[in-house]
């Protein structure tokens, strides 16, 4: 009795309690994360953005879910509907695992995997499989071209930015993010960003891409496919996309702040007393606020030019880029052990 | 050289970074939206909104049942019946606006020799139903009296150019 108590409940009680730790704020920030996008475009567009809903419009994100919630759930005839409804539910699942190799703070991780980052790429490549899953089993045409489009834009940018995650993992010589992490302490002139400058703006453009956001929303291009791989779902199942998708753009921020931006390190060593999980939240901030800063400023892409960059332009960039990167730790001698 | 600087500024991403600069300067700036339940925006004296037949200062109908709006009105939405008061003047007995068949071109009110029909500054008169927006001339006149200070302002600051 006692070894099934210390031995299995009380483990699993605490990995809960981890889990909803994660879970609950991030989907508190992917509510606030809607309303912030809505509020910086309307500032950019010198509109006021929500403002009825409560004190400057903060209760709007639960207005929105709560509709979201209410309403009902259509499946269209001509659905897959097995497919249909797992599809949703997987984009959230995926979006919302990938935060267990995520490290807030020294020691403060879900698991502390060593292959970390290969486990978030890992995951994050199988998102596709939610968008794949819900543009065919709709049905639909604009569903479907959607999906195809959403497919080879995550596949083609994925390539780019494991090549530069390789680049990173060189200098680093660890596949853990605390690692990772823990090789840019000491202050913002340590920081990645500084070593690998063209990277990390690739890596941002990249993740761009990847989440489907704009300048690169072409599966959700309004004008063409209506609103891409998502057209035929409704309430909830629509709602878990909504809410995949703005989880996808906050862990792809998380990770670009630990590759890039020293993870949870503070950039001056005498700010060392706040702690490092209010650094983390504030760089995650900071790569969010370029997402909406960058939708609210350029046209969206066409397809074959978002090819093009990707595969043309991005893909010898990062390869150039490891190469450098290899030669220079091997002749210098600089190879991390 | 064009070539080097034309290579130069597409690698440093030039265009890209003036435009996020503009897009960043322009977020600081003072919004311009207007709220508008709570805010309301200028109305020229010549707005045409919703329709009133006034009255004179004594409370006498100024409408004297010429029918010249229901002869002008393109939309034919007026209909209008007179019978001779007890005291021998001419009056409506009827004065009917369809609302929903009204274009609002104003016609009505510069046919008006006496400045009865006018089209008012109220723009928020939208109903439940359609019965509500078939307008009779009790409605008309309750309009009169609830909104003549501002009729009477408006007629007086766009009489000089009439």
């Amino acid at each position: 009795m006692e070894l099934l108590w210390d031995g299995y409940i009380e483990p699993l009680v605490w990995i809960v309690a981890k889990i909803l730790a994660i879970v609950v704020p991030l989907l508190v920030a992917v509510a606030y994360l809607t309303y912030a996008e809505r509020k910086v475009i309307g500032a950019i567009q010198l509109r006021k953005g929500p403002n009825v809903v409560g004190p400057f419009g903060l209760l709007q994100p639960l207005a929105d879910g709560l509709k979201l919630f209410l309403k009902e759930t259509i499946i269209p005839t001509s659905a897959n509907k097995g497919v249909f409804i797992i599809a949703p539910m997987l984009t959230f699942i995926l979006a919302i695992i990938a935060w267990a190799v995520i490290p807030f703070d020294e020691g403060m991780v879900l698991a502390d995997l060593n292959v970390g980052i290969l486990y978030l790429f890992a995951i994050s490549s199988l998102g596709v499989y939610g968008i794949v899953m819900a543009g065919w089993a709709s049905n639909s045409k604009y569903a479907f071209l959607g999906a195809l489009r959403s497919g080879a834009q995550m596949v083609s940018y994925e390539i780019s930015i494991g090549l530069i995650i390789i680049s990173v993992l060189l200098t680093t010589g660890s596949l853990n993010l605390s690692d990772i992490v823990r090789g840019q302490i000491g202050g913002v002139w340590e920081w990645n960003f500084i070593y690998h400058f063209p990277m990390f703006i690739v890596f941002i453009v990249s993740i761009l891409a990847e989440t489907n956001r704009a300048p690169f929303d072409l599966p959700e291009a309004e004008a063409e496919l209506v609103s891409g791989y998502n057209v035929d779902y409704s309430a909830m199942t629509f709602a878990l996309f909504f809410l995949g998708e703005y989880a996808n753009m906050i862990l792809m921020s998380g990770l670009c702040a630990v590759l890039f931006l020293g993870g949870w390190t503070a950039p001056l060593p005498f700010l060392d007393f706040i702690p490092g999980a209010i650094w983390f939240i504030l760089k995650i901030c900071f790569v969010l606020f370029i997402f909406l800063w960058v939708r609210a400023t350029f046209p969206r892409y066409r397809y074959d030019q978002l090819m093009r960059l990707g595969w043309k332009i991005f893909l010898p960039l990062s390869f150039a880029w490891v190469m450098l990167v290899a030669t220079f730790l091997v002749v210098f001698d600089k190879v991390p052990a | 050289m064009s070539f080097i600087d034309r290579t130069a500024r597409s690698f440093l991403l030039a265009e890209l970074v003036s435009g996020m600069a503009l897009t960043l300067k322009y977020m600081f700036k003072p919004k311009v939206t207007l709220n508008y339940p709570y805010e309301k925006g200028p109305l020229s004296p010549r707005f045409r909104g919703e329709h009133a037949l006034r009255r004179y200062p004594n409370g006498e109908e100024r409408c004297i049942a010429c029918k010249l709006c229901e002869a002008i009105c393109p939309a034919q939405a007026i209909t209008i019946e007179v019978e001779p008061r007890d005291d021998g003047s001419r009056r409506t007995t009827r004065y009917d606006i369809d609302m929903t068949k009204c274009i609002y071109c104003g016609f009505c009110e510069e046919a008006c020799p006496v400045d009865a029909i006018v089209e008012g500054p109220n723009f928020e008169f939208a109903t439940e139903n359609r019965e509500e927006l078939l307008y009779d001339k009790d409605k008309l006149l309750e309009n009169g009296e609830r909104w003549e200070a501002e009729l009477a302002a408006r007629l007086e600051a766009d009489a000089p150019y009439r």
